[in-house]
């Protein structure tokens, strides 16, 4: 078998925010009407999470479920799990107008944690991220400087944040830089 | 800048996240139409100093087309709305009444003239 490694492949940087490659992280976009029972007991099964409401994510031990967009959700599964899952979910779904995809190798996934997260991401997206406005359990779809992103916050004050695998380096060069230790702006 | 608020999912949308996709309720004319009508269809568009329709992507987002009223002018936003209609809803036009009486874009215009 091949040896599934990820863009940056355990990369790291500490400046004023500690950005990290969180690794293989097995990701389903599924598509179909959130407000079905079906599916709804699909991701729980799948997932462990509820369906989330628009514009949140649900975390859980094992999983999460975000939303994605009106008629779509991405589920976070440990890697190994993704193409069972996967199966289990278009199983669960035949019947529905529902499409399940395992997009976990074109995605890639990071966090960024410590006291400057939030500058860090405020200074690249669009996206007013004072703690008024987006706290603990809020997702948001959005831009960060050229690339499509998605990014939510954890309980912890941790943010984590999904990119195409495509732009993984890009991504993780840009967070450095928005990290860098003499970067502080000190706004939130 | 332009903020619009994504109707599908609630987002205030700043420009950069979204993509603009032209004039909005146009008709198209395609095979069977007259050459006229196909030639309108193609090439005439409002170009006005005012109150103006477009439609947007909210492409680094929910991916959904919406429409949005807007002042050309100001870069004043009246109101976003589902990309599912024909024409404006009644209460995006009585927002643009209330702020331009006797504004008027192709076939639609203030009622209360």
């Amino acid at each position: 078998m091949s040896n599934p490694v990820t863009a940056t492949n355990g990369a790291e940087f500490t400046g004023i925010a500690t950005v990290k490659d969180a690794g293989l992280q097995g990701m389903i976009t599924l598509r179909g009407d959130l407000s079905s029972s079906v599916l709804g007991a699909a991701v729980k099964a799948a997932t462990g999470a509820e369906v989330p409401a628009q514009g949140k994510v649900s975390v859980v031990e094992s999983g999460a479920a975000a939303w994605m967009s009106p008629d779509e959700l991405l589920l976070l599964v440990p890697y190994g799990e993704a193409v069972a899952k996967t199966a289990a979910l278009a199983e669960a779904l035949s019947g529905e107008h529902a499409l399940a995809a395992n997009v976990s190798d074109a995605r890639s996934y990071f966090s960024i944690s410590g006291a400057g997260a939030r500058e860090t991401l405020a200074k690249i997206a669009p996206v007013d991220l004072s703690p008024e406005a987006f706290a603990a359990g809020d997702f948001r779809r959005s831009r960060t400087a050229q690339v499509a992103a998605a990014f939510w916050m954890e309980e912890d004050g941790s943010f984590r944040l999904v990119c195409f695998r495509s732009v993984g380096a890009y991504m993780f060069n840009l967070l450095s830089n928005a990290a860098h230790p003499q970067s502080s702006v000190d706004v939130y | 800048m332009l903020i619009l608020e994504c109707p599908y999912c609630g987002v205030k949308a700043e420009e950069t996240e979204l993509s603009a996709g032209g004039e909005a309720h146009l008709k198209r004319y395609g095979p069977g139409s007259n050459d006229d009508e196909f030639h309108d269809y193609l090439f005439m568009r409002e170009n006005p100093k005012g109150v103006h329709f477009e439609r947007w992507r909210h492409a680094n987002g929910c991916g959904k087309w919406f429409h949005a009223a807007r002042c050309t002018m100001t870069m004043e936003v009246f109101g976003t709305y589902s990309a599912q209609t024909y024409e404006p809803p009644q209460e995006i036009k009585d927002k643009i009444t209330a702020k331009r009486p006797g504004w008027s874009w192709r076939e639609y215009s203030d009622a209360s003239e």
